[in-house]
């Protein structure tokens, strides 16, 4: 992945909205954070596959990133991206690496399932 | 370490293997036992991609696999078998039906051995989901059928518990394998392994003791 190139990534979210797209939407702090600090509430989500339209979405923020995609009944949000990636197969893949690198967040957008 | 007949080690993540048990394995396998390892996921969720990020929530299982493989192969491990559950999702997962897929794969290895992790008292949701179904498995199995099993805890609270590891493998003969099965898993290990390496050269007594002498609770049915 490479840094997050704010028009590039835009241009994704452009193309991708109003069209079915599968989601995958995640976000983890590690199985092992509470067993390392126990003062550390362990917490994350996770939804793979999810299928929806969204009307607009957009990257905001100065880095890491905030993005928010607008669908007719609701909102799919993450914050914290920090790269990106244009995959092979053509899937939009944002993640947010934590100070050690660890992936932190990640959303992904693909007209195709992952 | 008793002579076994055929050892099956089952771990739900590929570097499972590489931690607690890769210099037992080696002990065995380099003795003419064969080992086989049904590795149930591939990582597929792991926070390590590399630094800076080599690896995508996409491309990371793929990574892992050869990984694993390379691990397999350093450790003289000739049947691995990928289960193709998901990372982070064995708990969740129907406990008959994974029960009895752990219990076909026993039946066809028919081990004298089995090594999994102890359910309860090993931290990763993943792991006590595995133990528990090797476990169940082998409780569904005739008593003068079943293999031993031998369960890797690590818990806070696991020796307060369960007491003290009723087996400890000396495997520092095999302590060239065991980094070398770490360093295989290079996404997951390479930001530690590094230092590992230093505080062994440096003969670091907790490394040394961590490294060299692998412990195991006897699972009691």
């Amino acid at each position: 992945m490479e840094p997050v190139i704010f028009e590039q990534v835009q241009k994704e979210i452009d193309r991708l909205a109003k069209k079915d797209v599968y989601i995958h939407l995640e976000t983890t702090n590690g199985a092992y954070a509470s067993h390392f600090d126990k003062t550390f509430f362990s917490s994350g989500a996770y939804i793979r596959n999810a299928l929806l339209q969204y009307e607009h979405g957009k990257i905001t923020g100065k880095g890491p990133y905030r993005v928010g995609l607008k669908m007719s009944f609701g909102w799919v949000y993450a914050e914290g991206i920090t790269h990106f990636e244009i995959d092979e197969q053509g899937h939009l893949l944002l993640a947010g690496h934590d100070f050690e690198g660890k992936l932190a967040v990640a959303l992904q957008l693909s007209e195709t399932p992952f | 370490m008793e002579k076994e007949r055929h050892v099956l080690v089952v771990f739900p993540h590929p570097d499972d293997e590489a931690f607690g048990v890769s210099g037992t394995i080696a002990s065995y396998t380099q003795n003419g036992t064969p080992v086989t390892y049904a590795c149930l996921t591939l990582g597929e969720m792991g926070r390590n991609m590399g630094n800076p990020p080599f690896a995508t929530r996409e491309s990371l299982p793929h990574i892992r696999k050869k990984e694993l493989q390379d691990a397999a192969n350093i450790l003289g491990i000739t049947d691995l078998r990928m289960l193709g559950y998901r990372d982070k999702t064995v708990e969740f997962e129907n406990e008959k039906v994974l029960a009895s897929h752990m219990g076909a794969i026993i039946k066809d290895v028919n081990p004298s051995l089995v090594i999994t992790f102890y359910p309860g008292y090993s931290v990763h949701p993943d792991h006590d989901a595995c133990g528990a179904a090797v476990i169940r498995a082998v409780k569904e199995m005739p008593a003068e059928n079943r293999p031993k099993v031998h369960c890797v805890a690590f818990s806070h609270n696991c020796e307060e518990e369960i007491g003290q590891a009723d087996i400890v493998n000396h495997v520092a003969a095999y302590a060239d394998q065991k980094l070398a099965a770490i360093k295989a898993h290079v996404s997951q290990t390479q930001l530690m392994v590094s230092q590992t390496a230093i505080n062994l050269k440096n003969q670091d007594p907790e490394v040394i003791a961590r490294f060299h002498y692998e412990r195991f609770w006897s699972y009691p049915f």
